[in-house]
C-alpha cells in the first residue's frame, strides 16, 4: 500500500511538472504570444483597452454643444477635489435665470483616474479618455478647463 | 578540415621547434589558463544572455532587446557597470575570508574544467579518474559559498551558506549515484574513455530504463547542486534579501554571479559527456549515409550543441518551477531521490553484469 503511493506520487509529480513545462515551452517556441508593447517604438500603432482610463474629458459635439449641467454631482463624487465647477446664470428670453457652467475645471494633477466622476454623471457628460501622455514642465499645464470657450449646453438634456 | 585538435597539435610541434621541453611546457600552462579564462568570460557574458532571453519568452516577454542586435551586448555593458563599482568590505566582515571567498568559487569552477573533453582529443588533462576528480572538486565549492556567508557576518548571508551547505551535500549523493550507474556500464572513471565507449550509441539509449531514470535524477541533482531555481535556497531573494552574497558587490558580486553560470555549463558538460555522448555524433545503427553526415558536424559543436540543450531545460525548470521549502527540498532527496536512486543503481548492475545493454 505505502508502495503503491509512493509510485502515485512520483508518477504525479512527474506529470504535474511536463504539465508546467509544456505551457512554458509553448511560450518559448511561440514568439507571437509575446504581449510586450515596444512603445514609444509603435506609438502610431498603439492599441489601448476601452476600458483605460487616461484622464478625464467632457466631449463636444460639432455645434461646441455639451451635455453638462452644471449639477456638480462630480464635484461631489471625487475623494480628492479633482473637479472644481463654477457655474454662471444665463438669462433666458423670458427674463428667467437658467443655471450653466461657466468653466469646468480638472485637476489632472490631483486625479486618481478612478472614474466616480464618470459613473456620477447624470447625464453622461464626461468620460474617461484614454490618451496617458501627460508630462509637461509645469503643473499649471495640468488644471484644465473642460468646456471648450462659447459652449453651451445642448438642447434637450435636462 | 580545421578542427581544436589540429590546432592544438599545430601549436605544440611550433613550440616543440623553437623552446625547450620546459619551456614549452609553461608555455603551454599559460595558453591553457588564458584560454580558460576567455572561455570563462564569454561563458558568463553569453549564458546571463541566454537566460535573460529564455526567460522573457517564457514569460511572454521581450526581454533585452536595446544594446545591440537582440540586446546581445547588454551582457557586456552589466559588466563594465559592475567593474567601475565599489567591492565593498563591509567593516564587521572577516576581511581575509570575504576577499578569498569569490576568489576560491571561480578556482574551483576552473578546477573542474581540467577534464572536459572539449573535442575529439581536445582535452586540457585527459586523468584516469576523471570523473570522481569531478566530483571531488565540485563539492569544494561549498566551502567558498559557507566562507561568504560566514565572513560576511550577516545573519542573511550565513543562513543562505547553511542552506547551501545542506542542499549541496545532500544533492551531492543522488548525482553521484547517477554518475555511477553510467561508470557501472562503461568500467571506467577516464572521460575519454566514456566517451569512446558510445561511439555505437549514447549511454541514453542504449542503457535503456534505468539510464533514462539516472538521466532525469542527474538533471535535477545539477540543478540543485548550482543553486538554481527551483532550488535557490541558498540566495532565497524574498526571505533572505540575496543569501550568502548579500554584503558582496561590484566585482567581487560578478564572480559570485559568475562562477554560477560556470558551474552550470561545467555540470551540463558532465551531463552531457556521460549520458549524451560528449563530443561523440548522433549515430543510429547501421544507417550509413546518415552516420557519414552526421560525422561531417566538427565533434566541438556535437559537445557544444548538447551542453546548450542541457543548459537550456535547467534554464526551462527555473523559469517553471516554483520553489521549494528547505524541508520539501531535503524530503526530495532523502525519501525519493536517493531511494530511487539507489534501486537503479542495482537494476543497471543487473543489466551490466547479464550484458542485455546494446
Amino acid at each position: 500500500m505505502f508502495i503503491k503511493n509512493y509510485i502515485k506520487e512520483v508518477f504525479g509529480a512527474v506529470k504535474s511538472l511536463w504539465t508546467g513545462m509544456r505551457m512554458t515551452g509553448y511560450y518559448f517556441t511561440h514568439k507571437k504570444e509575446v504581449i510586450t508593447e515596444q512603445y514609444p517604438d509603435n506609438r502610431a500603432t498603439l492599441q489601448l483597452a476601452e476600458r483605460f482610463r487616461g484622464e478625464v474629458v467632457m466631449p463636444h459635439d460639432e455645434n461646441n454643444q455639451h451635455a453638462c449641467t452644471g449639477c456638480s454631482a462630480c464635484e461631489i463624487a471625487c475623494p480628492n477635489a479633482t473637479i472644481k465647477i463654477i457655474n454662471k446664470f444665463d438669462i433666458l428670453p423670458d427674463g428667467k435665470k437658467k443655471k450653466a457652467i461657466d468653466k469646468f475645471v480638472y485637476h489632472l494633477e490631483l486625479c486618481t483616474m478612478c472614474g466616480l466622476c464618470v459613473e456620477a454623471c447624470p447625464t453622461s457628460a464626461i468620460k474617461m479618455a484614454n490618451t496617458f501622455e501627460h508630462s509637461v514642465y509645469d503643473r499649471r499645464q495640468l488644471t484644465k478647463t473642460l468646456n471648450q470657450p462659447g459652449s453651451k449646453i445642448r438642447e434637450g438634456v435636462e | 578540415m580545421i578542427s581544436l585538435e589540429k590546432i592544438a597539435t599545430l601549436i605544440d610541434g611550433w613550440l616543440h621547434q623553437h623552446f625547450n621541453d620546459v619551456i614549452t611546457l609553461l608555455i603551454e600552462c599559460v595558453l591553457v589558463g588564458v584560454g580558460a579564462i576567455a572561455l570563462f568570460a564569454l561563458l558568463g557574458l553569453g549564458l546571463v544572455w541566454m537566460e535573460r532571453k529564455v526567460a522573457a519568452l517564457m514569460q511572454i516577454r521581450m526581454g533585452p532587446n536595446r544594446v545591440g542586435p537582440k540586446g546581445i551586448f547588454q551582457t557586456s555593458a552589466d559588466t563594465l557597470k559592475l567593474i567601475m563599482k565599489e567591492g565593498l568590505t563591509p567593516d564587521g566582515a572577516d576581511k581575509l575570508l570575504f576577499n578569498l571567498a569569490p576568489v576560491l568559487v571561480i578556482i574551483v569552477a576552473m578546477l573542474i574544467l581540467a577534464p572536459i573533453a572539449f573535442a575529439k582529443n581536445f582535452q586540457i588533462w585527459d586523468i584516469n579518474i576523471g570523473v570522481l576528480y569531478v566530483s571531488a572538486v565540485s563539492s569544494m565549492s561549498v566551502i567558498g559559498i559557507l566562507m561568504a556567508g560566514w565572513s560576511s557576518g550577516n545573519k542573511y548571508a550565513l543562513l543562505g551558506a547553511m542552506r547551501s551547505g545542506a542542499q549541496i551535500v545532500s544533492y551531492e549523493l543522488s548525482a553521484g549515484i547517477s554518475v555511477l550507474t553510467i561508470v557501472v556500464l562503461t568500467g571506467s572513471l577516464q572521460i575519454s574513455e566514456i566517451v569512446q565507449s558510445q561511439q555505437t550509441g549514447w549511454w541514453i539509449f542504449k542503457g535503456h530504463i534505468p539510464a533514462i531514470i539516472a538521466f532525469v535524477i542527474f538533471i535535477i541533482a545539477a540543478t540543485a547542486e548550482t543553486n538554481r531555481a527551483p532550488f535557490d535556497l541558498a540566495e532565497a531573494e524574498s526571505e533572505l534579501t540575496a543569501g550568502f552574497h548579500t554584503e558582496y558587490s561590484g566585482m567581487k558580486f560578478a564572480l559570485f554571479f559568475l562562477a554560477e553560470y560556470i558551474n552550470i555549463f561545467i555540470v551540463c558538460a558532465i551531463g552531457a559527456t556521460l549520458f549524451l555522448g560528449g563530443w561523440m555524433p548522433l549515430h543510429i545503427g547501421n544507417v550509413q549515409a546518415f552516420n557519414h553526415a552526421m560525422d561531417y558536424i566538427p565533434s566541438s559543436i556535437w559537445f557544444l550543441g548538447k551542453t546548450l540543450f542541457l543548459i537550456f531545460v535547467i534554464m526551462w525548470f527555473r523559469w517553471t518551477f516554483p520553489r521549494l521549502r528547505v524541508d520539501q527540498l531535503l524530503n526530495l532527496e532523502w525519501k525519493y531521490l536517493l531511494p530511487i536512486s539507489l534501486v537503479n543503481l542495482l537494476v543497471m548492475t543487473v543489466i551490466a553484469i547479464l550484458g542485455w545493454h546494446l
